[in-house]
């Protein structure tokens, strides 16, 4: 790696300068001087982070020697409230946690209940929950690996994309009325059905944003400044990436096709074609080219999701559980009744325990509920990946230059809600 | 509280379409587990929704993890996941562990539990085994105060270093404990 040499270089020399200097005994030396050590705090506001976390670093000169991670800054104690609130209540909360691919932590949290509860959600409605996810996937993506591009110094790349990332928020709009932390769904399916301009805004998206993907990728796959900061920094290998519990891009990355979509197919995963991209080295450029990839991946399974949407109902025929439509319950009884008994939290949940576990944009998004049949989870934990994955950090840029460290940083995708909860 | 959750927790299997592959697979993997560790080492097993459960002590915890990460059939060492867990009922056996192990290689997940006394709430870490165990443990003892024996870094992980208490312990009430109109008993329960 051709800076990598240069520094080694450059450092050999400085080295070299320094000891001649202290055997000539002509300037006056420090015992310990070529050992001085610099303390950088990286974080927790720093523009590199993204997010608010710190990493105190111990520099000699440009190297980093350790490299201790605090986080933690803005934990909401997602899990305490989580235990005082109703099925319905929580799903805001899982918006909050990786806010860059909301829909599918709250697909996997709806999922989840759905499990507990024992309702099938009819084929139209899985595959409209396909859609949402594949685009949060590909807006959590874009947005990692344009701010790669911005943290190497390219801010072009992040420009186009994000006017992509905006019309995927539209989409989100049509569909669910929010767009950032969008609660989309319901326990049972969706809220509402696809609207003529919700699918209208999909298809175009569709025809027009591969071309912007193509333009990205050739701005940077091959780009020889891109490729000089990215190549060879910042790699984990994959023995070392399962024992650290990495999933999603990041352990692809190293080498190791575990994809949950794949694994253990949720919501007809199993009838969709794609793909799933493995690297080689589990350095940055990898895990820059896989989640480009997987972005087409996700497409392709956007397309087929579109193509084959089934017709029939968006969500299941379960009135205990799914919320009626608002219109029903001023003029219906029943309706009133049933919203009553969801919005209290009066439905009937079984006593149990269930994992479930989704592919979110960072990996395996896992929630373990237990209900003791009361109205709140009796405990709920999530399995956060950027939680897990993100004590490797150290070990992966001890010996790095800090510059090296800010694009490992970057293309780890570290996402501060979904990190602290 | 717990007991309840143990012995039930078996009903909804029942119902919630048993898959039958599922089954085999478990049964498969108990089978191996009660030859690899002892049949009296694993008690309350059950499988809530197509995941083999199993409780088993503190004392045995660590082998039994290694020796499912280095048992070459199974190869089950990819640690998923970790968690407290807080039963005040359950007298002498207050706190928990709950483990998920998953074997990429085969697919297969195991959920292991382990429960202690909340006055001696000491257990063996898993750090020497798996790296990714380390914070995990650490949002154990923030939350729980689950003390990690041998653990190289057992401080706070997501809490403030000079809070004094465990917050996910059931006795912290969320919100203030003197409100009556959102307990339970107002809705049935």
């Amino acid at each position: 790696m051709a800076v990598n040499d240069t520094l080694e270089g450059t450092h050999k020399i400085i080295q070299e300068a320094k000891e001649q200097q202290q055997n000539s005994g002509l300037v006056p030396t420090l015992n310990d001087f070529s050992q001085e050590l610099t303390t950088l705090n990286l974080g927790p506001t720093h523009p590199a982070t993204h997010g608010i976390f710190q990493n105190i670093l111990q520099m000699d000169g440009e190297r980093i020697i350790s490299g201790v991670p605090t986080i933690g800054y803005i934990h909401r104690a997602f899990e305490k409230i989580a235990e005082r609130r109703p099925f319905y209540q929580i799903t805001p909360l899982t918006d909050r946690m990786n806010y860059c691919s909301s829909p599918i932590n709250n697909m996997g949290w709806h999922m989840t209940v759905e499990k507990l509860l024992g309702v099938t959600v009819p084929k139209r409605a899985q595959y409209m929950r396909v859609i949402a996810m594949e685009l949060a996937r590909i807006t959590d993506h874009l947005i990692c690996n344009s701010i790669l591009g911005v943290d190497t110094g390219a801010f072009t790349g992040f420009l186009y994309v994000f006017q992509e990332r905006e019309k995927v928020y539209e989409i989100y709009e049509e569909i669910c009325g929010a767009r950032l932390t969008t609660n989309m769904g319901r326990v049972g399916g969706m809220e509402r059905d696809f609207s003529d301009v919700a699918i209208q805004k999909l298809r175009d998206w569709l025809k027009t944003f591969p071309a912007v993907m193509k333009e990205f990728e050739s701005m940077f796959n091959r780009n020889r400044i891109f490729m000089d900061r990215v190549v060879n920094v910042g790699p984990i290998t994959a023995e070392k990436a399962l024992n650290y519990g990495f999933t999603g891009p990041n352990l692809r990355a190293a080498g190791v096709d575990y994809d949950v979509r794949a694994m253990n197919p949720y919501s007809s995963y199993e009838d969709f074609e794609f793909e799933i991209p493995v690297g080689t080295k589990g350095d940055t450029y990898d895990r820059f080219m896989v989640r480009n990839e997987e972005i087409w991946q996700s497409l392709r399974i956007i397309n087929q999701a579109l193509e084959n949407l089934p017709e029939g109902p968006f969500h299941a025929d379960a009135p205990h559980y799914y919320l009626p439509p608002k219109q029903a319950v001023y003029k219906n009884m029943e309706a009133l009744i049933y919203h009553f008994k969801i919005i209290m939290g009066e439905i009937e949940a079984p006593v149990g325990e269930v994992y479930h576990s989704v592919e979110g944009g960072n990996g395996e998004l896992g929630f373990y509920l237990i209900s003791d049949g009361g109205r709140t989870p009796y405990r709920l934990h999530f399995r956060r990946p950027c939680f897990i994955y993100y004590q490797a950090y150290p070990e992966m840029v001890v010996g790095s230059s800090l510059s090296d460290a800010i694009v490992t940083l970057s293309s780890m995708n570290v996402i501060a809600g979904e990190l602290d909860a | 509280m717990a007991e309840n959750t143990q012995e039930s927790a078996a009903a909804p299997e029942e119902t919630a379409a048993p898959l039958d592959p599922q089954a085999a697979k478990n049964a498969q993997l108990l089978a191996l587990l009660h030859r690899l560790f002892g049949a009296d080492t694993f008690t309350d097993v059950h499988e809530p929704y197509g995941l083999l459960t199993v409780t088993t002590t503190r004392e045995r915890i660590h082998e039994i993890m290694a020796g499912l990460q280095q048992d070459q059939e199974l190869q089950m060492n990819f640690l998923t996941t970790m968690c407290g867990i807080h039963y005040p009922e359950n007298e002498g056996k207050e706190l928990g562990m709950i483990y998920h192990v998953h074997s990429l290689v085969n697919n297969l997940r195991l959920r292991l539990k382990i429960f202690f006394p909340i006055a001696d709430p000491t257990v063996p870490t898993l750090t020497d085994l798996y790296a990714t165990a380390n914070w995990m443990e650490r949002e154990a003892y923030d939350f729980y105060g689950i003390i990690f024996t041998g653990h190289p870094n057992l401080i706070r992980i997501l809490n403030v270093e000079d809070m004094d208490y465990h917050p996910m312990r059931k006795e912290y009430a969320l919100e203030d404990g003197t409100r009556e109109d959102k307990t339970d008993l107002f809705f049935g329960r």
